[in-house]
């Protein structure tokens, strides 16, 4: 089903425990620069950032979002224009 | 034998991919919304408001954080599980998707202590908007590691017998399923600095 063959995952495996530990190290990171109690924006940019780069990996790699067809890439592009839209309207309320 | 379902072990020819695949994305396209729904109540919410707590000052880090770890390494078992079986170990699978199951119920075990401690101090989602919003995105996305705890657990012990009546099927499955679940843990990745740290 998937366009993975045996060979491609068992390459994969060491890709995924790499992911891991990075996605553990900004777990702590994330809970370090929130003990400093920065200002609101920095705050807020930083811990968007971070999660940002741990979804982004695990987007990438764990969902396999970086080597899918088009329809999904498409798929998730639309829904990334009316999230950004759902956001955005909130500063209107 | 061909399933009942038409392009389910094989890519559909317009779309390049199993319809199973190509539904799971759109699925997970509206749970976007959903959350997103909720992530936007909040940022009305706390704009609005006269006070709003910071989360590290009313809400249990060393908890939240633990269970951030919990649920991610879920994310890296359930990938591993799929992997099994691509690479045709089905003992391997069995283990790594019990593991996963094992970790979503540490993570509810520690959610229900969460929650516990702030009803016993009298504090509930009528208390203030905060709560409202805390237990309400918690809850729901509580809620949603309890369904992938039963999709997995079907997958686990009943369903897991399509591994050997029709193999491709059964792959699609596991990854769709593991589709869903990062996704749950992608939204507690955003979840957790949104409300315990900021």
């Amino acid at each position: 089903m998937s366009a993975h063959s045996a060979e491609d995952v068992r390459k994969s495996v060491k890709v995924y425990m790499m992911v891991f530990t990075i996605l553990m190290v900004l777990t702590f990171v994330t809970v370090a620069i929130s003990r400093i109690h920065l200002p609101t924006h920095w705050a807020v940019f930083l811990a968007l950032a971070v999660a940002g780069t741990k979804g982004t990996l695990v987007g990438l790699f764990f969902m396999h979002l970086s080597d899918e067809k088009r329809i999904i890439y498409g798929t998730l592009l639309l829904t990334l224009i009316f999230f950004i839209f759902l956001m955005a309207i909130s500063f209107f309320a | 034998m061909s399933a009942l379902i038409p392009y389910i072990d094989e890519p559909h020819p317009v779309t390049g991919v199993t319809n199973g695949k190509f539904g799971t994305w759109l699925f997970l396209a509206s749970e976007v919304m959903l959350f997103g729904a909720l992530f936007s109540t909040y940022i009305v919410l706390r704009v609005a408001a006269k006070a709003w707590p910071h989360g590290y000052e009313v809400l249990n880090i060393p908890l939240a954080t633990f269970n951030t770890v919990v649920l991610i390494g879920s994310s890296v078992t359930m990938v591993m599980a799929w992997a099994s079986l691509k690479m045709n170990e089905f003992g391997k699978f069995k283990i790594y998707l019990s593991s996963t199951i094992l970790l979503a119920f540490v993570f509810l075990v520690v959610k229900y202590f969460e929650y516990s401690a702030k009803f016993h101090h009298g504090l509930s989602p009528a208390t203030s908007n905060f709560y409202a919003i805390y237990f309400t995105i918690t809850g729901l996305h509580g809620l949603h590691i309890l369904g992938g705890i039963v999709v997995n657990g079907y997958l686990l012990g009943p369903g897991s017998k399509m591994w050997n009546t029709h193999r491709e099927q059964f792959i699609g499955r596991i990854e769709c399923a593991g589709l869903y679940w990062h996704f749950v843990d992608l939204v507690w990745i955003f979840l957790f600095p949104v409300l315990y740290l900021l």
